[in-house]
């Protein structure tokens, strides 16, 4: 055990010994969606039209492109953890672990295409 | 794990509806089918951007169908709900507004909002 008081060393641990780590990301990318999600959404609705040249001239706008491949990494990030809480809930034993290593290659898999197809566009490849 | 019957507590069924259950299940079933229908949506929307016009004119002509929009249409909606209940999630969080009249009145306040966003939305595209 490390120094401090009792308290100090157990505060924030759970039976896990991970304590409030998920419960503490889940927050913080639902505050960084909020304002991604509403950034994209109002975005798009100004955009004149969402004809192909529109649509990728303006994700090659550096200030489109970084914060669409945030707005990709907050959200996966965040469902990541959701669909996790729900698989926790409703499956259990063998089937948990094979849901939950097919959500972590859903979500790296899936943002990682996000990404690659964002930088494709934007270099213009 | 051994299957014996033991009682369970009582479930959904005996429950009377109330507008504090459906907000909070509205904000799983939301969160859980943007995760999956809307991801999926979305990146066919971006690799069709980043593959071509062709591919991207594929993705135009389904999306912009009745069906398109009608699906569209939910997931903004759905967006909205989410959206609108994850931050009442965030205000209780810090242990405000769980006494009965505040969250009566803040899970109705989110479907109010959710369906006036996705209306406002919606007109914005289709009609300006």
């Amino acid at each position: 055990m490390g120094r401090g008081t009792e308290i100090g060393r157990v505060r924030g641990l759970g039976a896990a010994k991970s304590g409030v780590h998920h419960w503490w990301l889940q927050r913080v990318t639902a505050i960084s969606n909020l304002a991604l999600v509403v950034w994209f959404i109002v975005s798009l609705v100004r955009l004149p039209d969402l004809g192909y040249q529109t649509v990728t001239d303006w994700i090659g706008q550096p200030l489109v492109t970084v914060p669409l491949i945030l707005f990709v990494v907050s959200v996966f990030w965040h469902l990541r953890l959701g669909l996790q809480v729900l698989i926790e809930d409703y499956l259990h034993e063998g089937t948990k672990v094979a849901s939950l290593l097919a959500l972590n290659a859903f979500a790296v898999a899936g943002g990682l295409v996000g990404v690659f197809s964002i930088l494709k566009i934007a270099l213009g490849a | 794990m051994a299957s014996v019957n033991r009682p369970l507590s009582p479930h959904l069924g005996i429950w009377r509806w109330r507008v504090h259950m459906l907000v909070s299940i509205l904000h799983r079933a939301t969160g859980d089918g943007l995760a999956i229908g809307g991801t999926l949506l979305f990146l066919w929307w971006l690799v069709a951007a980043a593959t071509g016009p062709e591919a991207y004119e594929t993705f135009l002509s389904i999306a912009s169908g009745w069906v398109g929009i009608t699906i569209l249409v939910a997931l903004t909606w759905a967006v909205y709900q989410h959206m609108m209940s994850g931050i009442r999630h965030l205000a209780m969080d810090t242990g405000w507004g769980y006494d009965l009249a505040t969250s009566k009145l803040t899970a109705i306040l989110t479907i109010l909002a959710s369906l006036t966003l996705t209306a406002i939305t919606w007109a914005l595209i289709l009609y300006v």
